[in-house]
């Protein structure tokens, strides 16, 4: 639903013809059919695990079926921290994603418009990093960052970091790590809305008395906006779920884990599937309220 | 209600204008002055530099040298933001994400005058739209969004409004129609108008004067009659309706006329109405001046005769016919006649004369392309 955000057409399609024939229903049936399977079930499956109740035998990581609410307590209390963290990180990330990604996009789709090889070619630099794993890209990046790399040593020659100071485990480094790894989520949704940006509209707005700054405030970000949206929901859903870069194992530390991190623990350490299972219920439905909120506050129908 | 937009129009020198483009000159060397108040018609094919000139009066392109000088100021290099200059643009340029009354405030609030939603609503009403003021340019028709566009510029009274091409894009009963309603408006306000166009109609039918460029220079400027009845250059006598040109050495000087011989054929025209009076020259007829007849005309003075030719073709127009009759040694002659009785009076093939009035011929400064030495 809110995902209608991403969908760039005019919401009121005149309505067409109308055929309903067997070839349709049988063309749309395979993916009905993997939606069932893989989203539908597993969703049922993830409810009815969160409201089990631990095993009256008593055996570790055994439970039973039943309507127990006290995982959902449990996990927001106990984890309330994490969860916070977690929408802090996410915000942050996807700020600093999107002020990086605004002006790159925006000099790949709309001042290299007049030598399209070089433009093609740049869009194809800022995809490039997908060609390598995500998993090695952060673990590169906990070298680059850690306690005596070159980039901090240098810091510290210039007195711009302190001798005692590290970065590798704090928020910092998370943000950080996570900002790199969504920027082109980012920066692709961000260069359509910009390639397809009429440029004699900046042109009239020049004409009519606008200044650049006013010509940015007024008219090139308002008819971006769909892509800021799908930009930022792109980025900022997956950060709040992402266990990779937040975990010790990568950039962070105990001090900074995220929800995934929690979830992952209680799934695969703890064998505390209800807890787990309550926690991922509730990072969807605080996302799905958020994005909903976030949608109908912007208003994508204003835009074309 | 249309007093609020009655401004004070200035007066627009462009002095020694040249811009270059990598690999092209657009223009190459233009003078011009529009008196306040006029409305000023800019003609010429595509590519001819008449669009480039309009962006560099209103501050979206920088001359490569020359000036812009607007009510005596000079605005050669100041931003389009900051020039009393609006324009309408052939795409219009609406934006899509606010109304149509916030499209036509945009230019007032930029500048913070007060009260700008009732101002933009007495421009809409000018241009008779203010029952559609909420709307969204796309829903809006082809000419609704020019008539706004042309509010959007008008509300801001500016010195000098700047027209590219704005009804390019309509069909041709809307472009008439707005044509009207366009001149009726630019009495109304008062406003400077220069308007760019490459349809020669539409320039003759609103313009005050009317200058034809090509190759990034002014080719003739005047009033529109003086224009079609006297035109200066084989390229004007060609775009600027139809003309039947001849060419051949001046033969015979009298006082009044010249003559020159074209395939044993004399062609004169008075020395009054000749650009160049020795030489090889070009002499000129609007088709519509031309007549045609079965028979030999008697031979008179004031009367250029040729043929006798053949008729080739025959173009149904409606209020006239138009002829094409291939005269041997000669050419191909373009004869207008009015549909007054039943057409055609002439059959395809038949054999017949031309002839048309030595007052109504004019000699040109130049050869036509081709007949060039």
């Amino acid at each position: 639903m809110a995902f209608a955000a991403f969908s760039s057409s005019n919401p009121k399609v005149a309505a067409g013809p109308v055929k309903s024939s067997k070839i349709v229903l049988a063309l749309l049936l395979p993916g009905m059919l993997y939606l069932a399977m893989f989203f539908l079930v597993p969703l049922v499956s993830l409810l009815i695990t969160s409201l089990e109740t631990p095993s009256a035998t008593g055996a570790y990581g055994m439970y039973d079926y039943g309507f127990d609410v006290s995982s959902y307590i449990d996990v927001t209390t106990r984890y309330l921290p994490q969860i916070l963290r977690s929408f802090g990180y996410a915000f942050a990330a996807t700020f600093f994603a999107l002020i990086i990604s605004y002006p790159l996009a925006y000099f790949v789709g709309v001042r290299l418009r007049p030598r399209p090889l070089i433009q093609k070619l740049t869009l194809t630099l800022v995809i490039a990093p997908f060609f390598i794993s995500f998993l090695l890209r952060t673990i590169a990046w906990k070298q680059l960052l850690s306690d005596d790399s070159a980039i901090l040593n240098f810091l510290r020659s210039i007195h711009l970091w302190g001798d005692q100071q590290y970065f590798l485990g704090t928020p910092g480094a998370v943000i950080w790590g996570l900002t790199y790894n969504f920027i082109p989520f980012m920066t692709l949704p961000l260069y359509t809305s910009l390639e397809r940006l009429d440029l004699r509209l900046l042109e009239a707005a020049s004409d009519l008395y606008a200044s650049p700054a006013a010509i940015f405030r007024k008219v090139t970000l308002p008819l971006t906006m769909p892509g800021v949206i799908s930009g930022t929901l792109l980025t900022f859903i997956p950060i709040t779920g992402d266990y990779v870069n937040a975990s010790r194992d990568f950039l962070g530390s105990s001090k900074t884990s995220m929800i995934g991190n929690m979830v992952e623990a209680d799934f695969l350490q703890n064998a505390d599937y209800p807890a787990a299972s309550a926690l991922s219920a509730v990072l969807m439905a605080v996302i799905l309220v958020m994005v909903a909120v976030y949608v109908k506050r912007t208003g994508t129908e204003d835009l074309l | 209600m249309a007093k609020e937009f009655i401004a004070a129009g200035a007066d627009l020198e462009l002095r020694g204008i040249r811009k270059e483009f990598p690999g092209f000159t657009a223009i190459e060397n233009l003078d011009l002055h529009i008196p306040a108040g006029e409305f000023f018609a800019l003609l010429g094919p595509s590519g001819c530099g008449k669009t480039t000139t309009l962006r560099i009066v209103a501050g979206l392109e920088e001359p490569t040298s020359g000036q812009v000088l607007i009510g005596g100021v000079d605005e050669t290099y100041v931003k389009p933001h900051e020039r009393p200059v609006n324009t309408v643009f052939q795409s219009y340029a609406l934006f899509p994400h606010m109304t149509i009354l916030e499209n036509v405030a945009f230019g007032l609030r930029r500048r913070k005058v007060a009260d700008p939603l009732p101002k933009a609503m007495d421009a809409l009403n000018l241009v008779e739209l203010g029952h559609i003021a909420e709307r969204r340019p796309q829903q809006l028709s082809g000419g609704q969004q020019q008539r706004v566009a042309l509010a959007r510029a008008l509300v801001n009274r500016p010195s000098l409004l700047l027209l590219d091409e704005p009804l390019g894009a309509l069909d041709l009963k809307l472009r008439r129609q707005m044509q009207i309603e366009l001149k009726a408006i630019q009495m109304e306000v008062g406003l400077t108008f220069l308007h760019v166009t490459h349809d020669q109609e539409e320039a003759m039918d609103m313009a005050d004067t009317v200058a034809v460029m090509n190759k990034g220079q002014i080719e003739q400027m005047g009033a529109p009659e003086a224009l079609y009845e006297r035109p200066r250059t084989s390229f004007v006598a060609k775009f600027l309706g139809q003309s039947n040109i001849f060419v051949g050495q001046v033969a015979e000087t009298s006082a009044n006329s010249l003559s020159i011989d074209v395939a044993g054929s004399k062609i004169s025209v008075p020395k009054n109405r000749a650009e160049k009076q020795d030489g090889k020259i070009a002499i000129g007829v609007r088709p519509e001046k031309a007549h045609f007849h079965r028979e030999a005309p008697k031979p008179d003075a004031n009367l250029n005769i040729l043929g006798p030719g053949e008729i080739k073709d025959i173009r149904f127009t409606g209020v006239s016919n138009q002829y094409l009759i291939e005269i041997p040694n000669v050419g191909d002659v373009i004869v207008f006649a009015q549909n007054v009785g039943i057409s055609p009076v002439v059959e395809l093939g038949e054999k017949v004369w031309v002839s048309f009035k030595v007052e109504h011929a004019f000699g040109l400064a130049d050869l036509p392309a081709g007949d060039e030495q």
